[in-house]
């Protein structure tokens, strides 16, 4: 089937072209920092993560996303979900694979990567992060695979490929809340110090995967004779619209607990983001945006005249994709490293070769996205018409 | 035999696999050569032996600007730490790689400080440095061990293995760790060397791996105690084994009070500050 | 059966031919001297004074077959169980496992030693990235 990616229209070959040199200009930004060090991004030894890890961060949540999309389906044979499925499951192939390039362009001795198996560590979250993140692209690719090849020959697919399938369910919530562990395990972080960070990561990615989800069903929807469904989109704008009250909900936990225990060390973070701290408010206006949009889109999810109107659900899923993005990808990070241990304000921003290999990562991803798609898309429309049997 | 293309392709894939496999597990049997086994590799017979090393800190004995920088020196000179300047002189703070310094009381205690307490205090130099933990959340986080426990207290770190990840980093509640964000080559723009009076008999780190204070090792291993505690002012800085009731630092926590960094996050610092001063020296 | 685009496979194949043959047919000429390692070294010398014969660590066969992986697994013997010392199966002798302070206190000459056998090679092993090489004296490229 991969050769249905290898035919397609102008505006097709266009946008390939316009992603490689994305993606050229980040590799080549890759190997300037390959020679010259981590010193060209704007982390430093206060603030150790920066950008790459908060992509990495947000991109698991949008890859563990496609089990919204499974158990419906799969679990409770919810035959609305039929088509959309492979648009979840594709979609998760490529948030996995960014995932992947980003934490190999944060390592300081990518080269040395293999350790990680040769040396397994139980102990160590990372060494179960990277399990379980191979085993899920695994998983994904083969079950998305598979259900592809089968649709493509109007048959039912084969039944060993059950088990893969109910298996991927509790992987991709296990690859967020291990992702999670990450973080909220540390002892001398107390922002991320919190039970509720694992609840809040899985709730962010049941929002915001799916809501890019919806983008790009509708793009499908525009650009090829594929389409998911009315109903399968207002049923996943359903699924974002509490999953996201259940995100800012959590949020909102975590300002109380920060704030009504009176401890600084658990206020401190929060007052940098959202207010500024000894004079250095760097993330403050981003925060707030983050704020605003997650406010409004999810008033514009919860009320339904706005939600059925695909061109607002759309408006309020870019607004959220955008204010999770802040929130996990940037503020989540750069929170937990400020102020530092001696409870000193080290600001952190990311440089432009930073940002242009970030872009190329993305650039890649929406690539891979964009091949696994067209096959997807040109099965669909070859097979239109003949019922699907999973 | 008749079979088919298909059935034939499936046999050679997976004959290539198994001798491919094979080829690369009989091709480990060289691993376990020389220099592992405990009948050929020991200690020298003048290293410094313990059960738990671990340091007390007396601020009292630390009277000058001179008194810190000789101690500093000492261990970033000895373990060619690069000195990462800009050109008007000031530490170059993004690069910036330190085993041991100093901080102020209220930022090396924070929490510890009172609003009647005086700027004087607040302000006091404290010399910090890793605190080489008896649970530490660093090697907890490792993904490649390449930060580890000794049997002798000392946390270590294996640069060969580090991948740089940085999660030590992050999981240090005390910030001790500093990575290499670039190659210690050549002159800072102030035109100062990167690593000044190089010592030929201890390595340099390259770019991309995390280095800290692993309380002199190779110093121990030659019967020799920490540059640092050699070059403090007499009685600045006591090293020994805590599990020995005859050594200083041992008398010293048990008898008197001391405090250490952090103390409830269940870390287990191996660094004890002596409040109020002592007359051991 | 019929084969199909024959003329694009076949410009193929003698592409691929080029490329991968480049290596030999760009040295056609050239002559690369064999490597040879130098074991006169001041620090050497003194060990054959003290005791008759040149020794390193093990035999020069071993040596030459293994070094890489000895000093691995010195490496770790140091680094991973803080054990410093080495005892020779062959010379009997106790060494310090130490690439910088023990292997070039002898082999102080990594331009004509190391170097030689390495750059013929065309092996770039890493130790050096970190660990300082003796100081040497410039001397003119023959």
């Amino acid at each position: 089937m991969l050769e249905k990616a290898l035919v397609g229209s102008k505006k097709y070959w266009a946008w390939i072209t316009f992603l490689g040199i994305l993606a050229a200009v980040g590799v080549f930004n890759y190997l300037h920092q390959f020679s010259y060090g981590l010193g060209l991004t704007g982390m430093h030894r206060d603030v150790t993560w920066g950008l790459y890890i908060g992509q990495f961060t947000f991109l698991v949540g949008v890859a563990a996303s496609a089990v919204m999309l499974v158990i419906p389906h799969y679990l409770h044979d919810y035959k609305t979900f039929a088509k959309i499925v492979i648009l979840g499951e594709f979609l998760a192939i490529s948030a996995v694979v960014m995932c992947m390039l980003f934490i190999l362009s944060d390592m300081g001795q990518p080269m040395r990567v293999m350790n990680i198996f040769l040396h397994p560590t139980p102990s160590a979250m990372v060494f179960w992060d990277t399990v379980v993140l191979n085993g899920y692209l695994f998983i994904n690719l083969l079950v998305g695979w598979v259900t592809l090849s089968a649709d493509k020959k109007g048959i039912a697919p084969p039944k060993w490929i059950k088990p893969f399938i109910y298996l991927s369910i509790p992987w991709a919530i296990s690859i967020h809340t291990v992702t999670a562990f990450l973080y909220a395990g540390i002892p001398g972080r107390h922002f991320w110090l919190s039970a509720i960070l694992a609840a809040r990561f899985l709730a962010s990615a049941f929002a915001g995967g799916p809501a890019l989800l919806i983008i790009l069903a509708l793009i499908v929807r525009k650009i090829s004779k594929f389409d998911a469904g009315k109903e399968a989109i207002q049923a996943v704008g359903r699924i974002v619209a509490y999953a996201m009250f259940a995100n800012v909900f959590f949020l909102g936990l975590e300002f109380f607990t920060a704030f009504y225990s009176g401890i600084p060390g658990h206020a401190q973070s929060f007052l940098y983001l959202y207010t500024g701290l000894e004079g250095h408010s760097e993330l403050v206006p981003l925060m707030w945006v983050s704020t605003i949009f997650a406010a409004v889109s999810l008033v514009m999810l919860w009320v339904p005249a706005i939600r059925k109107n695909e061109g607002t659900l759309v408006l309020a899923c870019i607004m959220l994709f955008a204010s999770l993005w802040i929130d996990k990808g940037f503020g989540l990070i750069i929170g937990g490293f400020v102020p530092n241990p001696f409870e000193e304000v080290h600001p952190y921003w990311p440089t432009m070769p930073e940002t242009m290999i970030t872009i190329g990562i993305w650039a890649i991803g929406f690539l891979v996205l964009t091949l696994l798609y067209k096959i997807a898309i040109t099965v669909r429309e070859e097979t239109a018409g003949i019922e699907l049997e999973h | 035999m008749s079979m088919d293309r298909r059935k034939f392709l499936k046999i050679a894939g997976i004959s290539s696999i198994l001798g491919l496999g094979a080829t690369a597990a009989s091709a480990t049997h060289n691993l376990w050569v020389k220099g592992l086994g405990p009948e050929e590799v020991d200690k020298n017979k003048d290293a410094l032996l313990a059960k738990r090393w671990a340091m007390v800190v007396d601020m009292s004995k630390f009277k000058t600007e001179d008194d810190f920088k000789k101690t500093i020196d000492a261990c970033h000179q000895t373990h060619n730490v690069p000195d990462y300047r800009n050109a008007d002189g000031s530490v170059d703070k993004k690069f910036e790689i330190k085993w041991i310094w100093t901080a102020p009381y209220e930022r090396a205690f924070p929490g510890q400080e009172n609003k009647y307490m005086s700027e004087h205090i607040k302000d006091m130099p404290f010399i910090v440095l890793c605190n080489q933990c008896d649970n530490p959340p660093c090697v907890r986080v490792c993904p490649t061990k390449a930060t580890f426990k000794y049997a002798n207290g000392i946390t270590m770190q294996d640069e060969h293995r580090c991948i740089g990840c940085r999660f030590c980093m992050a999981a240090c509640p005390y910030g001790a760790r500093s990575f290499n964000w670039r190659d210690p080559l050549g002159n800072n723009p102030n035109g100062t060397p990167i690593i000044k009076n190089e010592n030929r008999e201890y390595p340099k780190r390259g770019k991309g791996v995390v280095e800290k204070c692993t309380f002199c090792t190779e110093r121990l291993a030659v019967g020799k105690l920490p540059a640092c505690v050699e070059a403090a002012p007499k009685g600045g800085l006591l090293f020994g084994d805590l599990e020995d009731p005859n050594s200083e630092v041992r008398k010293i926590v048990e008898n008197q009070y001391t405090i250490r960094r952090k103390s409830d996050l269940g870390t287990g610092p191996g660094i004890y500050y002596i409040v109020g001063g002592s007359d051991h020296a | 059966m019929k084969l199909y685009d024959v003329g694009k496979i076949f410009i193929g194949i003698l592409v691929f031919a080029a490329i991968a043959a480049f290596p030999f047919y760009y040295n056609i000429g050239r002559v690369n001297a064999k490597p040879e390692p130098k074991f006169d070294t001041p620090a050497i010398q003194e060990w054959e004074k003290q005791y008759g014969k040149k020794e390193c660590v093990e035999s020069k066969e071993f040596m030459r077959a293994e070094h890489m992986q000895l000093l691995n697994n010195w490496r770790d013997s140091v680094v991973r169980q803080d054990n410093r010392g080495y005892l020779s199966d062959t010379s009997h002798k106790r060494f310090n496992m130490s690439l910088q302070n023990g292997c070039m206190n002898c082999h102080s000459n990594k331009k004509k030693f190391c170097d030689e056998c390495h750059t013929y090679m065309s092996v770039t092993p890493y130790c050096w990235d970190c660990h300082i090489p003796p100081k040497e004296k410039e001397e003119n490229k023959s």
